[in-house]
């Protein structure tokens, strides 16, 4: 891999499957050291895109390149620097820890003189000490991924795909699943991750939002909340609510009003009614203001925007 | 390919073979029971057929002809009779399978004339054990006859002329004592090699898929070829050993004569060991749940090897389009093979023709597996 090319790049990647296309002219774009975290509901495309980019499923119409070569035309050397952790846990079951980092460590032909010290790394990395002659099928599911993991990334290589790899997992034991994604993109690792929690995406440096196999937005967290939004969210304490929502639905600025619990959001855009003048316009309509605060909107409701405003968009052309 | 990722595949697949019940069962017992059940349980032989006798005479010659039949393995008396009706409720309370009646002149006559009738009475609802029975009496009442028209001569002042007479002396090789099991034993190698063979390679890879460990295994760099081989490798180990098993068993607890060449058996054995592990991987590739896979190796294995590769039944009596068939069964080379290393002790001159079946066989099979298993979804 030369050091300007991407680890990953896809461009226009197609899977068709008879009747249906899985994944539709995708285009991605994953840096050195960068984790991505690829979100989306079921059946969007994501383990049919992290399959193609492994070699394992061929692309039915454009190119991807991983580590510089191309997953069609040269899958094996692809495979020589990729790890790759499959949604269904899919180590040895019948095997002991240490006889799975073995055959593993064989298999993608770790030096010798590296061997131990490479398991070592992996069984603490896992949390698997004096837990390495214990059959795998007997652990818990933490433990399972993390020495998942490990096995993935014997032979240190430069990419990963990891699909929906904390899925059943504890929260105590995803939260650690993390800490080590982290250190292996510190590292210089890009990792591209699938994950249906919401809350994982905020853990990754950009996001690839796909739904029906299109790529509907890819930026930072904060880049996506600002274009879901299309401009700031506040949080307004006032009272009554009804009064209110009603006078900003009609404010110059304002692009979306609605009432959050007992108070009230508002997303305010260019141009119009800043956040400074929000109390003195409440209070020249007789309503009483308590507070006007910046909010973050959770991820969740970005998806949401997101998705929905793409499929409006998709259904009207 | 890569000797590392060759052994890693091997190592794993050993572990896994070591630690499933189910597979080490096939490997271990199943040789043990097969070789029990085949070894004792089939034979075409029939032996100490009893018999019961009604001697209405009850004199020298008569005791004679029953001594006869007592001195021959074949029958055993089971009882001796007094009358007609007793030969009846005898065989109708399966005391006997035949019997024979010496009649009450049966000396005079043969004093008189120099022979004798003899009644046979066979029970035919087996009609099997009959036929085979039937032989036998007339086999006991050849030697009898042998003797005494010896001694008729004598008595008559004949001299025994050596022009003209015809003695018909059967004479039975390779298989001196005719017995069925010395045909039978080495064949029953074939079969079991040919059921655990192809059962334990059924399941490698229709395993991996069942688990879901398949779609790991293909993204990393191992090729097809190092998976085949790497699992293969235990498994080729495992039909030697089985194999070396019953063979030995066949030569010391059977006692079937081996005549031949040890290294020749252990070439051909490896080659036909290939050809059935070959014909499991290829089902396990086609087929991706453990069941099916098992049970079509049974159906391609098991029912040629019992039936068309002349184990039990002879190939040159089967009718022309059945013996064309069992051309293509791979089994017929080795039961071959084997009757003929063990039974005539062949080299490899005799041989050559069913060893070049074996070779061709194990090449394309091994041929067609190297390129069944691609690394995709």
């Amino acid at each position: 891999m030369s050091p300007d090319n991407p680890a990953v790049l896809a461009e226009g990647l197609t899977k068709r499957f008879s009747g249906f296309t899985a994944v539709d002219h995708l285009d991605l774009r994953i840096e050195k050291g960068e984790v991505v975290g690829f979100i989306g509901p079921n059946g969007a495309g994501k383990s049919t895109t992290i399959r193609m980019l492994c070699g394992l499923l061929r692309p039915s119409e454009g190119r991807a390149s991983v580590a510089g070569f191309d997953v069609g035309r040269q899958p094996e050397a692809v495979r020589e620097h990729i790890g790759y952790m499959s949604q269904k846990f899919s180590l040895y079951g019948d095997l002991t820890v240490r006889e799975n980092l073995r055959f593993f460590g064989g298999i993608y032909r770790v030096p010798h003189g590296d061997f131990n010290e490479r398991m070592r790394f992996a069984i603490s990395m896992a949390g698997l000490e004096g837990r390495e002659d214990a059959l795998v099928r007997t652990l818990a599911g933490g433990w399972k991924q993390r020495l998942a993991l490990g096995c993935a990334i014997l032979h240190r290589p430069p990419i990963l795909f990891l699909d929906e790899p904390t899925s059943g997992v504890e929260p105590e034991a995803r939260r650690l699943f993390w800490d080590l994604i982290h250190e292996l993109a510190a590292g210089g690792v890009a990792i591209l991750v699938s994950t249906h929690y919401m809350e994982e995406a905020e853990y990754c440096n950009r996001i690839a939002l796909i739904d029906g196999g299109r790529l509907v937005a890819m930026g930072t967290p904060s880049e996506l909340r600002q274009r879901s939004l299309g401009g700031d969210l506040f949080e307004v304490d006032c009272v009554p609510l009804g009064a209110a929502l009603k006078a900003l639905g009609s404010a110059q600025g304002v692009i979306e009003a609605a009432i959050f619990g007992d108070k009230l959001h508002v997303v305010l855009g260019q141009g119009g009614l800043s956040a400074d003048e929000l109390p003195r316009f409440l209070a020249d309509r007789d309503i009483r203001v308590g507070s006007v605060r910046p909010a973050t909107p959770s991820l969740e409701d970005v998806f949401v925007r997101l998705v929905s405003t793409t499929r409006e968009t998709r259904a009207a052309s | 390919m890569n000797i590392q990722r060759l052994l890693a595949m091997a190592y794993k697949e050993t572990l896994q073979v070591w630690r499933d019940p189910r597979s080490l069962a096939v490997a271990l017992l199943m040789p043990l029971m097969q070789m029990g059940l085949l070894g004792y349980g089939v034979s075409l032989d029939i032996k100490h057929v009893p018999l019961c006798v009604y001697d209405q005479e009850n004199s020298q010659a008569s005791r004679s002809v029953v001594d006869a039949f007592t001195a021959s393995s074949w029958f055993t008396i089971s009882r001796t009779i007094g009358s007609e009706a007793g030969i009846r409720s005898a065989m109708n309370h399966g005391e006997c399978a035949a019997a024979i009646v010496i009649p009450v002149d049966f000396s005079r006559t043969l004093a008189a004339t120099g022979s004798a009738p003899v009644q046979a009475i066979f029970d035919a609802t087996d009609v099997n054990t009959t036929n085979i029975a039937m032989g036998y009496v007339q086999g006991v009442v050849a030697q009898i006859n042998a003797t005494t028209d010896a001694r008729w001569d004598a008595s008559h002042g004949v001299q025994p002329s050596l022009v003209g007479q015809v003695d018909l002396e059967p004479s039975v090789w390779f298989n001196e004592t005719l017995e069925s099991r010395n045909f039978i034993i080495p064949g029953v190698v074939a079969v079991i090699l040919a059921l655990v063979g192809a059962q334990l390679t059924s399941l490698t890879i229709s395993r991996e898929w069942e688990r879901g460990t398949m779609e790991q295994l293909i993204s990393t760099p191992v090729t097809p070829l190092e998976v085949m081989f790497g699992k293969l490798i235990p498994y080729f180990a495992i039909g030697l050993l089985d194999a070396a098993f019953c063979l030995a068993v066949a030569a010391f607890w059977f006692r079937v004569p081996f005549r031949g060449s040890i290294g020749i058996l252990f070439v051909t054995t490896a080659l036909f060991d290939l050809v059935v592990l070959g014909i499991g991987y290829l089902i396990s590739v086609r087929i991706r749940n453990q069941l099916g896979a098992s049970q079509v190796a049974l159906l391609l294995t098991m029912l040629p090897t019992t039936l068309l590769s002349g184990y039990t039944f002879p190939i040159d009596q089967m009718p022309a389009p059945i013996r064309a068939l069992t051309l293509i069964v791979y089994s017929r080379y080795y039961v071959t093979i084997l009757r003929a290393i063990f039974l005539k002790g062949s080299g490899l001159a005799d041989l050559w023709t069913p060893v070049l079946g074996l070779v061709a066989y194990a090449a394309i099979i091994i041929w067609l597996a190297a390129r069944a298993f691609r690394k995709h979804l």
